[in-house]
């Protein structure tokens, strides 16, 4: 053969090889192989908020079973790593640093509280690394265009606000509205959002705004605060301790005001029936996830799988915390993530598929969806209003969703 | 050679090489652990400051968390607000908590032993609130904090192949400190200051009786004492890029306190040991349970503790003492209950 | 008016609170000369003893307490044979250091035992009873008594039984205790028993207001540290008083004063205010060395 043929042939068959291997190419970015996906999660195991490093648990739970029964994602068993921070943003810093730089993992997901992620936000996005589904309701992690690699997940606290006011001015417009909230940028969100939902009207409708701090041993003396403003309407924006002794003491002092309560503290199990289910009742709310302890879901599907998950993987876990719902469906979605990203396990490719979600897991309530785009960085943003009557929540009204969903 | 000679000589090489050792460990190891060596290095000074208060003067203090939070907030708003460049803050942040430590020190004139330790617990858990008041909130950042930028290291070069970047620059620039304030407070604590302190802990009647005038004396302990905290705490806030009032929960205090205790009381190398431990022991901790680190945490600690009831140092001393019979030696030790 | 009168009450039931938890930490320093930091953990695991006894075994109320104030001084003492014992002769810092350790393991414990998810508490004293008045609720009067009535058995306690009487002997000079034939190393795990006790009454009486979870007792500690300072920590009926000024002190100051902000920075700054001016207290002994 001519010398100009051979070389012709053999560039021929080199430009086939490499474009056959690219078609077939596995694409990897640390903590990523054939047989395993490495992802890293930073909880408070200890420490002040040590109440939800179950979420912790139930995640690395769920991942269990996906590797137990489904043999992983596309044949790649889930390896989750997961590190204490004690909710203290410096071992924050040091914790995520580790899982990026000595542990390598893919991504990191649903680290938890605002201060945490606020450590770790900038040297996230500077190293190119994802940090998805922070487990906050703070609004800043909806921000791809200088924050391209950070995302939220839950619905945020000043859309719930907004929607309460939104409700106050519907039904109540010459409404007293007294509020109480935990001092700290959760509870600070919740009263933004209510305040920007009612506008103007916000100054002449608050009466009273008084906080308290998680070292208060009681809230007995805001609650009388509160009462004596002549507040006829009550945005309770406090943590399920707190919640149950606010509604207790209102029932006790004799103040029956419209009572807003925020979705934290929601549960039937964990804070109306200690604080007695006659004093709830009447009391409203927005929800997005299935409440465990809701009489009116014993019967449904999804709630009976979540509780056959937990006796098998979870067995020492609650069966009344909603933490653990929570738990499962992160899961769920970052399982989701992985299998829209098939064998292109690149944080680039992750942080795409993570921002073209449209789907919804079974723990949300009918008409919630989980829905990303490459503008849209808040993945479940649509709650409805919820009201108790003494034994279960009911939802009434229309699922607020916001313009892009 | 006499065994003095021979001490002597020991500890000049022992002291070389751990010398050589720390310049050369940043580049034998992942960005990381030069992280959490950093760490190491900001908390020995933290614990060297309560150290020189409650080992060597027996005020004790469970708020010097408070101190350490001052001292990074100082160092945040000035180089987040006013532009100011990292390694300025650190005279400030000295400045500011020796004038706080020194008001600190004059009701605690008054109070002894638990009146105190509750006094300055309560200091330590008035901060966060007060960092969070929102009236405050233009310089704090309430509850969001203060982010703050890494320095940047003015030159790079290569070594061990491993680049010269930010996390060693920092590490380099924390441990000069620290060996300033180290041997900053070696040379006030072993003449006459140092004399004075110990006898004011010890024998505080005596010690006015021979002239040593107590008051003044004890606040500018408080003082110098705040100002080393202080200073680790802008250190601190450099190296993790953060300050919120979370940060500085009364826990900070408590371990603080544990890593002088770890250590040895009225020891100036004992605040490394300390160090070591708190950071690095909870870690552990983390690593065998998930479901309760806290009380590993707690295990270990008390399990420490009867291991060597006077802190690591007290148990190299006695080592010491033992390779050495026959010799008289000064202690600065607290005397046992 | 009434919303005044309504927070000078609600912190007198407040006051109640930390006077209880007050007069567990006098008890133990009575006994022992220490202030235990792991006062209020042992408390609330105590609490949940109780709870898993009342919900999961079905026992009666006032069965399940004695129960579980019987269990707690078993323990008290236990802990103080098998922790404290070797560190006794150790610097004052370290038996500090041993208490916070206790604390976190009591709290970590608590939280991997009986889950973090709040619990209500069953009180012995039904809202609809006589009891109740307008600003206080049926089991805010019933744990006043509880407490006074436990106050009363303390003193007496401490003044007329010879048990008392060597017991404080022990605490004040040991030497000469043990040279009159006490055995002091027993007398201080009574009272670590007893403090125990204490602290399991206090935390059912304090669970069924502020519902029982593993960090129930954080917050109102340092509160109760203050009352017992504030009232002398030598003196028990000092305690309880110190309880009430503190409770309703918080209430009216966050109340009307201050906002509930800096709520906390103000009553504590009051209570360092005072202890500056009165050192040992209001009502503590004022000791005074000669030279």
């Amino acid at each position: 053969m001519k010398l100009k043929h051979l070389t012709l042939a053999v560039a021929g068959i080199a430009a086939a090889a490499i474009g056959f291997s690219a078609s077939a190419q596995k694409k990897y970015d640390a903590g990523a192989n054939d047989k395993e996906i490495k992802l890293g999660d930073i909880k408070p195991y200890s420490g002040p908020a040590s109440a939800y490093g179950t979420i912790g648990k139930a995640i690395s739970a769920y991942f269990d079973k996906v590797n137990a029964e489904e043999g992983g994602v596309n044949g790649r068993k889930i390896k989750l790593i997961s590190l204490d921070d004690g909710y203290n943003p410096a071992r924050t810093v040091e914790q995520a640093r580790k899982l990026v730089e000595e542990e390598e993992v893919l991504f990191v997901f649903n680290p938890l509280g605002t201060p945490p992620n606020t450590a770790i936000h900038r040297y996230m996005n500077q190293k190119k690394v994802p940090q998805l589904f922070v487990a906050t309701g703070a609004t800043k992690w909806n921000d791809p265009k200088n924050f391209p690699w950070t995302m939220g997940w839950q619905p945020n606290y000043q859309t719930e606000g907004r929607i309460y006011a939104q409700h106050i001015l519907e039904t109540k417009p010459n409404a007293k509205i007294g509020i109480l909230f935990q001092n700290d940028d959760y509870g600070k969100d919740y009263v933004k959002g209510m305040e920007d939902g009612l506008g103007d009207k916000a100054k002449t409708m608050i009466v009273s705004k008084v906080s308290y701090e998680v070292t208060d041993p009681t809230v007995d003396s805001q609650m009388v605060t509160l009462k004596g403003s002549g507040a006829d309407t009550f945005f309770n924006v406090t943590t399920p301790k707190f919640a149950a002794q606010a509604i207790k003491k209102a029932a006790e002092i004799g103040w029956k005001p419209a009572h807003y309560l925020n979705n934290v503290s929601a549960s039937v199990g964990s804070v109306l029936t200690p604080a007695g289910l006659e004093n709830s009742t009447g009391l409203i709310t927005t929800q997005y996830l299935i409440d465990p302890t809701d009489p009116q879901f014993q019967n449904d599907k999804n709630l009976q799988d979540w509780k056959a998950w937990m006796a098998k993987y979870y067995p020492s876990g609650d069966l009344k915390d909603a933490s653990n719902v929570y738990g499962y469906s992160v899961a769920q979605t970052v399982v989701q993530v992985l299998k829209q990203a098939g064998d292109n396990l690149t944080r680039e490719n992750i942080m795409k598929q993570a921002a073209n979600l449209n789907f919804t897991v079974p723990m949300l309530l009918p008409g919630i969806n989980i829905k990303t785009s490459a503008t849209d960085f808040a993945p479940i943003e649509r709650e409805q209003l919820a009201r108790f009557d003494g034994k279960t929540w009911v939802r009434f009204g229309k699922v607020y969703a916001p313009a892009n969903d | 050679m006499t065994s003095a000679d021979l001490k002597k000589r020991v500890l000049w090489i022992g002291g070389a090489l751990l010398l050589v050792a720390l310049v050369v460990l940043p580049f034998l190891v992942k960005n990381y652990r030069v992280f959490q060596f950093n760490l190491v290095m900001v908390y020995a000074i933290a614990i060297l400051g309560l150290n020189i208060l409650t080992g060597f003067n027996g005020q004790i203090s469970l708020g010097h968390g408070a101190f350490y939070a001052v001292g990074a907030y100082a160092a945040a708003i000035l180089m987040d607000r006013a532009g100011w460049p990292y390694w300025a803050t650190l005279p400030v942040s000295g400045a500011v908590c020796f004038v706080l430590g020194f008001l600190m020190g004059f009701p605690a004139l008054r109070l002894g032993g638990h009146y105190l330790a509750l006094a300055t617990f309560a200091f330590a858990l008035a901060v966060p609130q007060l960092l969070k008041y929102k009236h405050l909130e233009g310089y704090t950042g309430g509850v969001q904090g203060i982010v703050l930028t890494k320095p940047e290291p003015p030159f790079t070069f290569r070594f061990l192949d491993q680049p010269f970047n930010a996390d060693r620059w920092l590490y380099f620039f924390t441990l000069i400190v620290a060996l300033l304030m180290f041997w900053l407070a070696w040379n006030l604590l072993r003449g006459r200051v140092g004399r004075a302190l110990i006898a004011i802990r010890d024998h505080p009647i005596a010690a006015t009786a021979m002239g040593i005038n107590l008051p003044m004396f004890k606040s500018l302990t408080f003082g110098v004492s705040a100002a080393f905290t202080g200073v680790a705490g802008a250190l601190g806030a450099v190296a993790i890029a953060f300050v919120s009032p979370d940060s500085f929960t009364v826990f900070l205090s408590i371990f603080l306190l544990v890593g002088v205790v770890v250590g040895g009381l009225a020891s100036i190398a004992g605040a490394v040991f300390g160090a070591i431990f708190i950071q690095f022991v909870p870690n552990i901790a983390d690593e065998l349970s998930k479901s309760a680190p806290a009380a590993i945490y707690g295990v270990l600690l008390i399990g420490l503790v009867y291991l060597m009831p006077t802190g690591v140092m007290g148990m190299v001393r006695r080592f010491w003492a033992r390779w050495q019979p026959g010799v008289a030696r000064p202690s600065g030790q607290p005397p046992a209950r | 008016m009434d919303a005044f009168l309504h927070q000078i009450f609600s912190g007198l039931a407040n006051g109640c609170i930390y006077g209880s938890v007050a007069l567990a930490l006098v008890m133990i320093y009575q006994a022992t000369h220490h202030i235990n930091f792991a006062q209020g953990e042992m408390a609330t695991f105590s609490t949940f003893i109780a709870w898993a006894l009342i919900t999961q075994s079905g026992m009666s109320y006032w069965l399940a307490f004695l129960v579980t104030v019987g269990i707690s001084f078993a323990a008290g003492l236990a802990i103080q044979r098998i922790v404290l014992r070797p560190v006794e002769k150790a610097p004052v810092l370290t038996n500090v250091i041993v208490f916070i350790g206790l604390l976190l393991i009591f709290n970590a414990l608590a939280g991997w035992i009986f889950e973090h998810t709040v619990k209500a508490f069953p009180s012995p004293f039904p809202q609809q009873s006589g009891l109740a008045t307008k600003y206080f609720s049926a089991h805010e009067i019933g744990s006043l008594i509880v407490m006074l009535v436990v106050l009363a058995a303390l003193y007496s306690f401490f003044r007329f039984t010879p048990v008392g009487l060597a017991m404080r002997a022990a605490a004040q000079n040991p030497e000469s205790a043990r040279l009159v034939g006490i055995r002091v190393s027993w007398m201080l795990g009574m009272g670590w028993g007893l403090a125990a006790a204490i602290g399991a009454v206090a935390g059912m009486m304090v669970a069924p207001i502020v519902f029982l979870d593993p960090n129930m007792m954080a917050g109102i500690l340092l509160y109760g540290f203050a009352a017992a300072l504030l009232g002398g920590i030598d003196t028990a009926w000092g305690a309880v008083i110190g309880g009430f000024i503190v409770g309703v002190l918080e209430n009216l100051l966050g109340a009307y004063v201050i906002g509930t902000e800096l709520k906390l920075t103000v009553a504590l700054v009051l209570i360092v205010g005072t202890l500056t001016l009165m050192p040992s207290g209001l009502f503590g002994k004022h000791v005074v060395t000669r030279v």
